[in-house]
C-alpha cells in the first residue's frame, strides 16, 4: 500500500515484488475470492451465448481493422467530434497529456475536479500532476475512491480495489470520512460513499474521464460503468475533459453492437452494464458547456509498428485475463509495478515502456493459456509474451551481456541439442555430475545457482541409470541377435 | 485382444527430457503401441523440440531444431510424442518459425509432417479411435489436465475416456482441473516463489482426491507435481498416462 504511484520505471522486478505479495495472506484471500466470484459470473453469462466464439471473432476483426486504419479513424473522430462542438487535443506522450489536462482544468478555473474511473489517467499519474498544480482530484468510482482514501494503488483494471476486503474498506471509510458509525454491508459502504460524493457532484465544475471507446463515424465517446457516478460527472459539471489512448478508436457506431456484448460479459459477468453513456460533442441546455478530448499516444504507435506485438492494442480492458490468470490470482496486481497488472499488463507495460523497463514482466507467466482462452478479442497473450521474451533476451545478450549465466547455459544446451553424439554425451555427463547431490533414496533436495529455485519447494528425482535411447539401442541389438 | 487395425509404422519422438529423466514412459509407450499391433521406430538423431529455448526467448537457438525434427521424422507414417507441451510447441510454433527462417521448403515439409504428429493419448483416441487399450491398473488415480493438452491440443476428455476403460482403476476427479500446476518451464526457477504457491494449490487438490497416483499426458507437469508431493512426503506418486495404459493383468 503506497501513495507513490505504480511506476514501471522504478518498480522492483516481478519475482521480488511477488515475494512480498505472497506473504500477505489477507491480500491473497481477497484476490482469490474476488476473482472467483467474477469468473463464476462470467462463465454463466458467456455460457448462455451459443455464438460466443463468433462474437469473439467479430470483436477481434473489428479491433484488428480499427488499428490497421487507426490514423484515418482518429482523424475522422477528430472531425466529427469538433463538428459537434468538442475540442480535440493530441498528446505525444504522458508528459504532454498531463500538461494539456492541467492547462484545461486550470483554464476552467476549478480548484477541484471530479474524476470517472480511468486507467489511462492512472497510467500517466495524472492526479499527482493536478495536485502539483494545486488542483484537487476527487475519484468518484467507488473502487477508485477506496484506493484514493486509502492512499493505495489500483490492483485491477476493472475492479481497482479488488485486493481489499469489505472489512478493510469500512476501516478506510471510517478513518478518512471521519465517521463515527458505519455498517459492514455493501449497502452501508455504498451509502457512505454516496453521501460523501453527492456534495462534490453538486459543486465541482470540472470533470475528467477516460473512454472505453471513441467512435470515428460519429465523433462520440462511450463509457460503461456500474454505479452511475460516471453519469453524474458527464452531465453535471460545466467542463468535461476526456483523455483516451489512441488505441480506443472504433470505426462505426454499429461496432458497439459487438463490443457492448463482449465487454460487460467479460469484465463483470453482466449481460449489460447498468450505465452505458455515449455522448457526442455539446448539446444546448444539457450537459457540459465545454468538452475536450485528449488523444494520447504514449508509445502506442511503437506497439503498433511491431507486427507481433500489435495485437496488444486490440485490448478492450475487460480484465478477464487478470481474473483467469493463476499468477495474478496468487500475487494480486501490485507486484506488476504498473496500473496494468496480470497478463495484459505483462505484455502492455513493457511495450509502453519501449522495452526499457519492466523486462521481468514477460516472464511473469507460466504460459498456461488461460488468458488467451477468455480474452474477448482473442489476443494470443502467450504468443506475445514469448515474442517479448525474445526481445528481452536480445537486449540482455548484447555485448558483455553474452556472458550472463543463463545465456551461456542456453547456448550450450542449444549446441548439445544440435548433435546426437553431443546429446548422448551430455546425458552421460549429467548422470555423473549430479551424483554428489543425490541422496540415498535417489532424490535431489538441493540444487546450486539458478536451479536452486526449483529445490526451494520441490525435490527432483535422480536421473535413471539408463536413458530411453540406451534402452532402445540395447533392445534392437538383442532383436538382431535373435534374428 | 483384437483391435482390427492396419498396423502402422510409428516413429516415437520421445523428447529430450523423457529420454533422459523418464525412460519408463517411453518403454510404456512402446509396450502399448506394440500390444496394439503397431511397430515402433526410434529415429536416433532426434533430440529436443526446442520448446525450452523458444519459450524462454532464445529463438535463435530453437530455430535449427525445427529443421532437425523434420529431417528425422519426414519419412514417418505417424509420429507419436508422449508430451503434450512438445506437441503444442510443434503445432503452434513450428509454422511460425519456418516463416521466420523464410524457408518455403521447410514450410511445405511441415504442412505434410505436422498432421501426422500425435500426442500419445490423442494418437490412441483420435487416430486409432480407441478408448479401451486392454490395460489393467488396480489403483486409485487422479488425472491432471496439463495446460497445453487442455488448451492448445484440445485433448478434452480423451485421456479420461482411456483411463475409464482401464480394468480395476478407481478414477477420482480433481478440483480445479483446468488450473495450471505452476511449472511453466523456466518459470519454475525464474519465478520460483509464485510457481511454488501455484504448486501448493495443486498438490493440495491432488491430496484431497485421496488418490495414490496423479497422472497426466506430460511428464514436465508431473515432475513438478511429483517434486512437491515428495518434498511434503505425501506418499502420493505421479505416473505418465502411458505407464498406466501399459499396465497388464497379472
Ligand atoms: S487482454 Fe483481452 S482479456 Fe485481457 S483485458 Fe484486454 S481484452 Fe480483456
Amino acid at each position: 500500500m503506497s501513495r507513490i504511484p505504480l511506476d514501471p520505471a522504478t518498480a522492483p522486478a516481478f519475482p521480488k515484488a511477488a515475494k512480498v505479495s505472497l506473504h500477505d495472506l489477507q491480500l491473497r484471500r481477497n484476490v482469490k475470492h474476488a476473482t472467483n466470484v467474477i469468473q463464476t459470473k462470467r462463465q454463466r453469462v458467456v455460457g448462455e451465448r451459443p455464438d460466443w466464439q463468433q462474437l469473439r471473432e467479430a470483436g477481434r476483426q473489428i479491433r484488428e481493422h480499427a488499428l490497421a486504419y487507426m490514423d484515418e479513424y482518429l482523424e475522422q473522430f477528430e472531425r466529427n467530434c469538433e463538428a459537434a462542438g468538442g475540442h480535440v487535443h493530441w498528446a505525444r506522450d504522458a508528459e504532454e497529456a498531463r500538461q494539456i489536462v492541467v492547462r484545461l482544468a486550470t483554464e476552467a478555473g476549478s480548484r477541484e475536479v471530479v474524476k470517472i474511473k480511468s486507467m489511462t489517467t492512472e497510467e500517466i499519474h495524472l492526479n499527482n500532476a493536478l495536485e502539483a498544480a494545486g488542483i484537487n482530484a476527487i475519484e468518484t468510482d467507488l473502487a477508485e475512491l477506496i484506493i484514493q482514501l486509502g492512499q493505495d494503488q489500483p490492483s485491477h483494471i476493472v475492479v481497482p480495489a479488488l485486493h481489499k476486503s469489505r472489512h478493510e474498506i469500512r476501516e478506510i471509510f471510517l478513518r478518512e470520512m471521519g465517521l463515527k458509525h458505519l455498517g459492514e454491508e455493501p449497502a452501508d459502504l455504498a451509502e457512505a460513499a454516496r453521501t460523501y460524493l453527492r456534495k462534490k457532484f453538486l459543486t465541482v465544475q470540472t470533470a475528467i474521464s477516460g473512454a472505453n471507446f471513441l467512435i470515428a463515424e460519429t465523433g462520440s465517446v462511450c463509457i460503461v460503468e456500474s454505479e452511475g457516478n460516471g453519469r453524474m460527472c458527464l452531465t453535471l459539471p460545466q467542463t468535461l475533459i476526456t483523455i483516451a489512448g489512441i488505441d480506443k478508436v472504433l470505426p462505426r457506431f454499429q461496432d458497439l453492437e459487438v463490443m457492448l456484448q463482449l465487454l460487460p460479459r467479460s469484465a463483470t459477468g453482466e449481460r449489460m452494464n447498468p450505465y452505458n453513456s455515449i455522448w457526442t460533442g455539446l448539446h444546448e441546455n444539457d450537459g457540459p458547456r465545454n468538452f475536450h478530448v485528449v488523444l494520447m499516444d504514449n508509445a502506442r504507435t511503437d506497439v503498433l509498428a511491431d507486427p507481433e506485438g500489435r495485437q496488444t492494442l486490440y485490448c478492450i480492458r475487460c480484465g478477464a485475463c487478470q481474473n483467469a490468470c493463476p499468477v495474478y490470482r496468487q500475487t494480486g496486481g501490485h507486484a506488476y509495478g504498473s496500473v496494468y497488472a496480470g497478463p495484459i499488463g505483462a505484455i502492455l507495460t513493457p511495450q509502453l515502456q519501449k522495452m526499457e523497463h519492466a523486462q521481468s514482466l514477460p516472464y511473469a507467466s507460466s504460459l498456461c493459456g488461460a488468458c488467451y482462452e477468455v480474452c474477448p478479442v482473442k489476443i494470443n497473450i502467450p504468443e506475445v509474451l514469448i515474442h517479448l521474451r525474445n526481445k528481452v533476451v536480445k537486449q540482455q545478450t548484447r555485448g558483455m551481456g553474452r556472458l550472463n549465466p543463463e545465456a551461456v547455459a542456453m547456448k550450450v544446451l542449444g549446441m548439445i541439442f544440435r548433435s546426437e553424439s553431443r546429446f548422448r554425451a551430455a546425458q552421460k555427463f549429467g548422470r555423473a555430475a549430479e551424483k554428489p547431490l543425490v541422496n540415498r533414496e535417489g532424490w535431489i533436495g538441493w540444487l546450486p545457482g539458478m536451479l536452486g529455485g526449483w529445490t526451494q519447494a520441490r525435490d527432483l528425482h535422480a536421473m535413471p541409470q539408463q536413458t530411453f535411447r540406451e534402452w532402445f539401442d540395447a533392445r534392437e541389438k538383442k532383436d538382431r541377435g535373435h534374428a | 485382444m483384437n483391435f482390427r487395425r492396419t498396423a502402422l509404422r510409428v516413429a516415437l519422438f520421445i523428447t529430450c527430457y523423457n529420454d533422459t529423466l523418464f525412460p519408463e514412459t517411453g518403454k510404456a509407450a512402446v509396450r502399448v503401441l506394440e500390444r496394439l499391433g503397431h511397430t515402433v521406430e526410434f529415429p536416433s538423431g532426434q533430440t529436443c523440440c526446442g520448446q525450452m529455448h523458444w519459450n524462454t526467448g532464445y529463438q535463435a537457438e530453437a530455430l535449427p531444431l525445427v529443421r532437425r525434427f523434420v529431417e528425422q521424422f519426414r519419412d514417418a507414417e505417424a509420429v507419436v510424442v508422449p508430451s503434450s507441451s512438445c506437441v503444442a510447441m510443434m503445432r503452434d510454433h513450428y509454422p511460425l518459425m519456418a516463416g521466420e527462417l523464410h524457408d518455403e521448403a521447410l514450410k511445405r515439409d511441415l504442412n505434410v509432417l505436422l498432421p501426422k504428429v500425435w500426442e500419445f493419448s490423442e494418437f490412441l483416441t483420435k487416430k486409432l479411435g480407441l478408448e479401451d487399450v486392454g490395460a489393467s491398473y488396480p489403483h486409485k488415480v487422479t488425472y491432471h489436465a496439463s495446460c497445453h493438452g487442455l488448451r492448445n491440443l484440445g485433448l478434452g476428455d480423451g485421456p479420461i475416456q482411456l483411463l475409464k476403460s482401464v480394468r480395476g482403476i478407481e478414477l477420482i476427479p480433481i478440483e480445479g482441473l483446468e488450473q495450471c500446476c505452476g511449472f511453466g518451464g523456466t518459470f519454475a526457477v525464474k519465478n520460483a516463489d509464485v510457481s511454488a504457491a501455484m504448486l501448493a494449490d495443486k498438490t493440495k487438490a491432488v491430496i484431497d482426491t485421496g488418490a495414490e497416483i496423479c497422472t497426466a499426458c506430460d511428464n514436465s507437469c508431473l515432475m513438478h507435481i511429483e517434486g512437491g508431493l515428495h518434498r511434503q512426503r505425501t506418499g502420493v506418486r505421479t505416473l505418465h498416462l502411458a505407464e498406466i495404459l501399459a499396465g497388464e493383468e497379472r
